[in-house]
């Protein structure tokens, strides 16, 4: 296991690699640079700018300089907002990320997981089509609607929470919910898939007739098999949870790497755009390894040499 | 049935989970932020956008020149209501009968938020920095109307010393221009006149860094009315009152939350919860319901901002200047703006806003298909007949959007012409305009003072602003003349014959004139509105409407 651990995390590197490299020539060929601006910028400052941040220096060789730089840690200035570095906007915005992903996840098990389970007990009937509608229906309706609906009702009608902000603990209910339910909605479906497989296999009959109670038959027998699809899918879920919450950030106003990557593309800001797609993209494969090592545990025929 | 009911009861309890959340937080928010924030005299205002930065010399936009206003203080200040130059750091000053040189005397009781002495020095320093070509400041060109500030920005001069501008004394500033310049002291609320800490910029990285930190809460000095506390980038910045101020006995504010809300309809909905003062703008479509409810919360302002559409002069048809006047004559503003634009704004006839600087212009372009059509038939096109098509450019935007598909309508009626809409990203948009590949593009310009040349400037040939290959001799002449004649009226009637130039060449067709759409809550007193946006933080303050009696 720790050999195919450590084989994945080499596989890591060159995989980074092309993605730096692809996207470092991409933003390149994009018109427009990061110091175009509507008031004109005359040609000196211009050239003192480029000079400045050596993008006048050919581009392989800006590609070079730059892959030392990456290996040596620095992910460089940022052109757009000088006050910090790169690595500096990161480890101050990924942490809110990270934080809103994370209430996004837990609204998304506990609803989704509850429902999935709940349906999946008395397939076809109403138990069932209820949770089950309520997840199609949050599949359905995409975020930047579900925000403004949930802000309407409960900010606007009731008065109960806060519509923007990230400085206070109630400013966070509403993004949370917001990020999670379509997630939810996606782990509700796939749990009541696995949790019906899991329920007419043999070893669940076995743990009825052995007079087990029902509840630890589906918590402690049923439930292990049963959310295997949804670990599987919790993997790219996550890391889309983290990443890509930039709707929800724009619509709370929430000061998440999310919004910062659209801005540095949006606003050509290279370095910045190099480092978000490289942090980004290492947070997705360590998620898909995470997730592979999570199934081979729940599913002992699934071993990794 | 046992099975499905602890199902249910799951449910349930997470039900009962969710509202007891909900409940908790709702009990915390009954009293609105705004309220208790107007009890404390802390105003919430929304900025719009987070601050690039807030180093006066490395900015170029309004939302960092809102934050910068209540941190540092210029030479001069501005009356809020008449925009007139009041005292500032310089306590008086006197200019010489040719408007070339001015003398400022500062006040002894100015200082830096760190009790430091505020002194001519700090100016000089301020000014030297800005004015760095390795520094690359995109906006250092504002100083270039002192002596020799251009080239020295430009790097053909190494020495600051032979700059115009020299500090006799520790408190006396004296400044030597090009050429008179009427609206010079007016340019003194612009951040790039403002000084900076010199000592601690030095200490933190030196004169020309771009990426230092002396900008950051805890380092951060300044000399204005208010002093940064905090500065969490997309959440809040906060000032306080800065105690060291030379006139903190008249500022009633405690203190001012910047939250740069960038999604107008966010900041809409922020304001109706009590979660500010104040909003940066307001999103179009709710100006109209506003309007229609009498929503007592909304305000319109006169912006000085001209939204235009630029042509382009170097290639077919636009070359033509009888296709350039037939495009601008057969734009019918007033529908326009009544049907599609609204929010207050004036349909613009001409380019320079209404009383900028005490100009109004008296040439008009009016709307008139008969001429237009008769133009276009003499430039080859009789009937729209053989005129290739043609496309307008914008930056992607639902607004823009409109305005656009309003007017490609009136164009094809009127002159049965084909125009197709363009959209671009941004940069993408911006580099279009730059390298002249356009037909017809959307623009517009806010004026940063209030004077005509600000606006006029930018279509002088060569100017980095033109975007339109137009070079006119003839208007070159007028609006360098204009800028320096010292004596008003004769001032206006020159800009008044470049602007005639200007419309009769037409690279440009005027569309409206901006308003500053925004939410005010009552508890904002001494409020007082002006063209240029400017807000005046240090005579704002707030008072809670009187409790209905129990």
């Amino acid at each position: 296991m720790v050999k195919y651990i450590i084989r994945r995390l080499l596989g890591f590197v060159p995989t980074l690699f092309i993605i730096v490299t692809v996207v470092f020539f991409l933003i390149r060929l994009a018109p427009g640079g990061p110091f175009d601006a509507e008031r004109n910028v005359s040609s000196e400052v211009l050239q003192n700018l480029e000079a400045y941040y050596h993008l006048d220096a050919p581009l392989h060789e800006q590609y070079f300089q730059y892959l030392r730089d990456v290996l040596h840690g620095d992910l460089g200035p940022s052109f757009e907002k000088p006050s910090r570095t790169v690595s500096e906007w990161i480890a101050y915005r990924s942490p809110v990320s990270l934080e809103l992903g994370l209430y996004g996840l837990a609204v998304a098990l506990i609803l989704g997981l509850s429902a999935g389970v709940i349906a999946s007990l008395r397939p076809n009937t109403l138990t069932d089509h209820v949770p089950m509608a309520f997840a199609m229906a949050g599949i359905c309706v995409p975020n930047f609607v579900l925000g403004p609906l949930l802000v309407l009702v409960l900010s606007l009608h009731l008065g109960w929470l806060p519509v923007s902000g990230w400085e206070y603990s109630e400013d966070k209910i509403l993004p949370a919910i917001t990020l999670g339910v379509p997630y939810a909605a996606y782990i509700a479906r796939l749990s009541r898939g696995g949790m019906l497989e899991v329920l007419s296999q043999d070893f669940i009959r076995t743990a009825r007739a052995k007079g087990l109670s029902e509840a630890r038959v589906l918590l402690r027998h049923a439930l292990r098999g049963g959310i295997q699809p949804v670990v599987a899918f919790l993997g790219p879920a996550t890391a889309g949870l983290i990443t890509g919450s930039f709707v929800v950030e724009n619509i709370f106003q929430v000061p998440g790497l999310g919004s910062e990557f659209v801005g540095a593309a949006l606003h050509r800001d290279y370095t910045m755009i190099l480092g978000t797609v490289l942090f980004f993209a290492a947070l997705i494969l360590l998620f898909n390894l995470l997730v592979d090592v999570v199934l081979a545990w729940l599913d002992p025929r699934l071993r990794y040499e | 049935m046992s099975r499905s009911r602890s199902g249910w009861q799951r449910v349930a309890a997470l039900m009962a989970c969710l509202a007891a959340i909900a409940g908790l937080a709702g009990c915390g928010a009954r009293e609105t932020r705004a309220a208790r924030a107007t009890a404390e005299g802390v105003l919430l205002v929304g900025n719009g956008a987070e601050p690039q930065e807030l180093d006066p010399h490395l900015v170029s936009g309004v939302p960092e020149h809102r934050i910068l206003s209540a941190l540092f203080e210029g030479l001069v200040d501005l009356d809020p209501a008449t925009l007139e130059p009041i005292p500032g750091v310089a306590e008086w000053w006197s200019v010489t009968p040719d408007g070339l040189m001015y003398t400022f005397y500062l006040r002894k009781s100015a200082h830096w938020s760190n009790g430091d002495p505020l002194t001519a020095h700090d100016f000089l320093y301020a000014w030297e920095r800005i004015l760095t070509p390795t520094l690359a400041s995109e906006y250092a060109s504002m100083l270039h109307c002192i002596v020799n500030a251009r080239a020295f920005n430009r790097g053909e001069i190494r020495d600051f010393s032979q700059v115009g501008a020299k500090a006799i004394d520790e408190y006396t500033l004296e400044v030597r221009l090009e050429q008179p310049t009427p609206y010079f002291l007016s340019l003194h609320v612009h951040y790039t006149w403002y000084p900076v800490p010199h000592k601690l910029i030095e200490s933190l990285g030196g004169m020309t860094a771009r990426n230092t930190k002396w900008t950051q809460p805890g380092h951060m000095v300044s000399n204005g009315a208010f002093k940064l506390v905090k500065w969490e980038p997309d959440k809040v910045i906060r000032v306080e009152k800065n105690p060291r101020y030379w006139n903190a006995d008249a500022v009633r504010l405690q203190g001012i939350a910047f939250y740069p809300i960038s999604d107008p309809m966010t900041e809409d909905r922020t304001f109706r919860t009590g979660g500010l003062h104040l909003t940066e703008n307001v999103p179009l479509p709710k100006i109209e319901i506003y309007q229609q409810e009498q929503f007592p919360f909304l305000h319109i302002d006169p912006y000085l901002g001209t939204y235009y559409y630029r042509l382009n002069t170097t290639r077919p048809p636009f070359d033509d200047v009888r296709v350039r006047r037939a495009f601008a004559l057969s734009l019918d503003r007033d529908t326009l703006v009544a049907q599609v634009v609204d929010a207050g704004r004036q349909p613009a006839a001409h380019y320079v806003p209404p009383e900028t600087g005490g100009y109004t212009s008296t040439d008009r372009m009016p709307y008139d298909v008969d001429q237009a059509r008769r133009l276009l038939a003499e430039a080859g096109y009789p009937g729209g007949k053989g005129f290739p098509k043609v496309e307008l450019l914008y930056n992607t935007s639902e607004d823009h959007r409109r305005i656009a598909e309003a007017v490609q309508q009136m164009w094809n009626a009127a002159l049965h012409v084909e125009v197709q809409l363009l959209n671009q990203d941004w940069k993408v948009y911006l580099n279009s305009m730059n390298v002249l590949n356009y037909d017809i593009a959307r623009s517009g310009w806010i004026g940063d003072y209030s004077d005509p040349y600000n606006f006029l400037e930018c279509f002088l040939s060569g100017n980095g602003n033109n975007r339109t290959g137009y070079a006119s001799e003839a208007y070159d002449r007028l609006v360098r003349k204009g800028a320096s004649v010292m004596y008003k009226a004769g001032r206006l009637a020159t800009y008044q014959q470049a602007e005639e130039t200007l419309l009769a060449d037409a690279p440009i067709i005027p569309v409206y004139f901006y308003t500053r759409p925004y939410l005010k809550s009552p508890d904002v007193k001494n409020w007082q509105p002006n063209h240029l946006g400017y807000i005046s933080w240090k005579t704002l303050y707030l008072e809670a409407p009187e409790e209905e009696s129990p």
